[in-house]
C-alpha cells in the first residue's frame, strides 16, 4: 500500500529532481574530500556547511509549500517546528559531550551545572540515545502541530487569523525558550557540540555525511509531498484551497484533512531543523523569531507557491543572495532587499520563478495531474 | 413527532433564523415527500438560500425542527455528515474547484469514503471511471473532461456542478437557481435534465425564471419574508392575490 502510494508519485520530473538531489548530495562532499585544496574544482569545507544549511532551508520551504501552496494554510509560524526539531537534535548533541564539558559533569550539560542544577530534568531523559532523539525530532513538532491544528481547524480559524495565531505561537515559544529555567540553555541555547553518533562533528567527513543526509532528507521530503499531492487526498487539499465550504458540502470533513497535512508538514520542518543544527553548530531561541517564519514564506513565494520545486529553488536563491549581501558592506540593507523582493515577486511574478518559467505539462491529465498552482494572492474561498 | 414528519423525506417546522435581529426565516414550515420535486420561488431576500443553508448545516436555526428521512435531526450535524447522509447542494453562484479538471471535479464528488487516510491510499476503480464517464455524457462535458474548470463558460460550470451533485448519488438534491446566467436554450435543457434526475431522486429547485418553473411542471412553494406565502400548482399560486401583491408590490 505504502509502496504503491510512493510509486504513483514517480513521474519523469520527480525522477529528475530526486536524481539531481542525490547527485548533488554525493558530488559536493566528494569535491571537498577527494580533491586537492588548490584544485579549481575543490569545494572548501565552509561551503559544504553553507550549502548543507541551504538544503535544510529548502526542506523547511517545501513543508511550507505543502500546506500553503496546496491547502491554502498560510503558516507564519513554521520556524517553530524547525526550531523544535533543532532543539531535539541539539539535546542529543549536548548529551554526547558527556564529561568533556567545561565543568566535566558526565551527565549534566554545562549550562545546568552553571545554574547549580543537581539533576537532569525529566524531559532530558532519553536524549543520550540517538534513536530517541530522532524520534522526538518528529514527535515534538508533530504533537504541537496536532494540538494547535486540532483547536484552530475545528473552530474554523482561517486566513489572516490563522496566520496571526501561528505567529503568536512561535513568539510565545521564543519567549519561553529565552528563560533559563525552561531548561534549554536560555538565550545561549545549545552549542559547543563535539560528536554525532561518535564521529567528530567538525571533521570534513562528518560534514560531508551531514550534507548527504540533508540532500537525501530533501529528496525524501519531495517524494512524500509529490505522493501526497498525486493522491486523491491531494486533490481534496486543493479543493479546500479553492473552495473550502464547497468541499464540506460534498462530504469531506475539512478539519481532518488540514490536521493531517499540517502535522506532516510540521514533521518535515522538524527534520529540517534537526539537520540544520549539527551543520551550523548551535541552536538558540532566535530560531523561534517570527521573522524567520516569514522569511520561509518569502522563499516559497519567490520560488513559486504550489509547485514543490519552486520552494527548493526559492530557498536556495534567496539564501544565496542573503549570504552574498550580508557578508558585504550592504549588510544593513538586506531586510529592505528581502521586503522589496517579496513585493516585486507578488506584483510581477505571482507564480514565482518556477511557476512562471517552467510550464506544468500534464496539469490537466485526469490520472496524475498536478493541480495548477494558485497565484500568490489567496483566492477568496467563498 | 407527527405522522407527517415520519413519512417525509425532508421536514421543516417552525424554523426561524435571524441575522442581527433581522428574521431571514420566520417560522418556516415545509414538507418534501420521498421522490417529490418541488420548485421554490419568491422575491429577492425571501430566504430561499438561507433555507438551504439551514438544511445543509451551514446555518443553525434559532428555533424549529429540521428532520431528514423522518427521524434524522439535521440541526445536530455538520455539513460533511449531512452531505454523507445523501443531501447534495448546488450553489446559487456556481462553485466548482477551479484549478481542478472537469474530471477531477467529478471524481472528488463521487460517492464513497471521505476520510483522509482512505483518500491517501485510494486507487480509482474501473467502476468509478465508468460512473464518471456516464455523468460526463449526461452533463455533456465529455469533450471537456481535461479542461480546468476555471476555463468553462458560466453555463458549463452550472452543469458541472449539477454533475457533481449526481456523482454524490444523493437522495435529495437542493438546487439553487440553476438557470441563472444561462441562455434560453441552456435553460430549457437544464429543465429537461432536472426532470430526468427527478425520476429517481427528490429535488428542491429554487428559481426566479418563471418559464423554467413552468417547464418543470411541479408543485410550487412561494416564500416571502422568511415564511411560506402560498403553495400549489404554478397556476394556483399565480392566481393567489397575496403572491401577485408581493411580486407587483416590489
Ligand atoms: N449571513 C448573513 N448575514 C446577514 N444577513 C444575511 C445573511 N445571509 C442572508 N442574509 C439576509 O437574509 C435575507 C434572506 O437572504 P437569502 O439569501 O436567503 O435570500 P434569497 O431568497 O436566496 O434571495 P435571492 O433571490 O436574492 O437569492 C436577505 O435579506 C439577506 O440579506
Ligand atoms: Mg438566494
Amino acid at each position: 500500500m505504502l509502496s504503491g502510494f510512493l510509486l504513483r508519485a514517480l513521474d519523469r520530473r520527480t525522477w529528475i529532481v530526486l536524481l539531481l538531489l542525490v547527485a548533488i548530495g554525493l558530488a559536493v562532499p566528494a569535491l571537498n574530500l577527494f580533491t586537492d585544496p588548490s584544485s579549481p574544482i575543490h569545494v572548501p569545507t565552509y561551503v559544504v556547511a553553507l550549502l548543507g544549511k541551504y538544503l535544510t532551508y529548502a526542506l523547511l520551504a517545501l513543508s511550507v509549500d505543502l500546506i500553503w501552496g496546496y491547502c491554502g494554510i498560510l503558516s507564519l509560524g513554521h520556524g517553530a517546528f524547525f526550531a523544535l526539531g533543532g532543539y531535539a537534535m541539539g539535546m542529543y548533541l549536548m548529551r554526547q559531550i558527556g564529561a568533556r564539558g567545561v565543568y566535566a559533569n558526565p551527565t549534566l550539560p554545562d549550562f545546568m551545572v552553571f545554574l547549580n542544577w543537581k539533576e537532569l530534568p525529566w524531559f532530558w531523559y532519553g536524549f543520550d540515545m540517538f534513536w530517541f532523539a530522532a524520534l522526538m525530532v518528529l514527535v515534538v513538532p508533530g504533537l504541537l502541530a496536532f494540538v494547535f491544528g486540532w483547536f484552530a481547524f475545528r473552530s474554523r480559524v482561517t486566513g489572516v487569523y490563522l496566520s496571526i495565531i501561528t505567529q503568536a505561537m512561535t513568539y510565545a515559544l521564543l519567549l519561553a525558550f529565552f528563560r533559563n529555567d525552561m531548561g534549554f540553555g536560555g538565550n545561549n541555547g545549545l552549542t559547543d557540540f563535539k560528536d554525532i553518533l561518535g564521529f567528530n562533528i567538525q571533521a570534513d567527513t562528518t560534514r560531508g555525511a551531514l550534507f548527504l543526509a540533508s540532500a537525501l532528507a530533501l529528496a525524501l521530503g519531495f517524494l512524500v509531498c509529490r505522493a501526497v499531492i498525486a493522491s486523491k487526498f491531494g486533490k481534496v487539499l486543493v479543493a479546500v484551497r479553492d473552495a473550502e465550504s464547497r468541499t464540506r458540502f460534498i462530504g469531506y470533513r475539512v478539519e481532518g484533512y488540514k490536521l493531517v497535512v499540517f502535522v506532516l508538514s510540521a514533521m518535515m520542518a522538524g527534520v529540517a531543523g534537526a539537520l540544520y543544527v549539527p551543520q551550523v553548530g548551535i541552536i538558540n531561541p532566535g530560531e523561534f523569531a517570527p521573522a524567520n517564519s516569514i522569511e520561509a514564506v518569502i522563499w516559497v513565494a519567490v520560488g513559486g507557491r504550489g509547485t514543490l520545486i519552486g520552494p527548493i529553488v526559492g530557498a536556495v536563491l534567496v539564501n544565496f543572495a542573503k549570504t552574498w549581501f550580508t557578508t558585504g558592506m550592504l549588510a544593513e540593507y538586506w531586510l529592505f532587499v528581502l521586503g522589496g523582493l517579496f513585493v516585486a515577486v507578488t506584483l510581477f511574478l505571482p507564480k514565482g520563478v518556477v511557476g512562471t518559467f517552467i510550464g506544468r505539462k500534464g496539469a490537466n491529465r485526469p490520472g496524475n495531474g498536478i493541480p495548477a498552482a494558485p497565484a500568490a494572492q489567496p483566492q477568496p474561498a467563498e | 413527532m407527527n405522522e407527517k414528519a415520519k413519512n417525509s423525506l425532508l421536514y421543516l417546522d417552525g424554523v426561524s433564523v435571524s441575522f442581527d435581529g433581522f428574521k431571514a426565516l420566520n417560522a418556516l414550515s415545509l414538507v418534501i415527500e420521498p421522490g417529490e420535486m418541488r420548485a421554490i420561488i419568491g422575491p429577492n431576500g425571501a430566504g430561499k438560500t438561507t433555507m438551504m443553508d439551514v438544511i445543509t448545516g451551514k446555518t443553525k436555526p434559532d428555533e424549529g425542527d429540521v428532520y431528514f428521512s423522518g427521524s434524522v435531526d439535521l440541526r445536530r450535524m455538520d455539513e460533511a455528515s449531512i452531505a454523507s447522509l445523501g443531501i447534495g447542494r448546488k450553489f446559487q453562484k456556481p462553485t466548482v474547484f477551479e484549478s481542478h479538471s472537469v474530471w477531477d471535479n467529478l471524481e472528488l464528488a463521487l460517492a464513497g469514503p471521505r476520510g483522509p487516510f482512505a483518500m491517501l491510499f485510494h486507487k480509482r476503480t474501473r467502476a468509478e471511471e465508468e460512473r464518471i464517464e456516464a455523468i460526463l455524457t449526461t452533463i455533456r462535458l465529455g469533450e471537456k473532461r481535461d479542461w480546468l474548470a476555471a476555463n468553462l463558460s458560466h453555463g458549463q460550470k452550472q452543469w458541472l456542478e449539477i454533475g457533481m451533485l449526481l456523482a454524490q448519488e444523493p437522495k435529495l438534491l437542493l438546487v439553487d437557481e440553476p438557470a441563472a446566467g444561462m441562455t434560453d436554450a441552456e435553460t430549457a435543457e437544464t429543465a429537461i435534465l432536472l426532470k430526468e434526475i427527478a425520476k429517481t431522486k427528490s429535488v428542491v429547485v429554487v428559481e426566479h425564471d418563471m418559464t423554467f418553473v413552468r417547464d418543470l411542471d411541479v408543485k410550487v412553494t412561494v416564500l416571502h419574508e422568511g415564511s411560506v406565502l402560498s403553495e400549489g400548482t404554478l397556476d394556483h399560486v399565480s392566481a393567489d392575490p397575496r403572491v401577485v401583491e408581493v411580486y407587483l408590490g416590489r
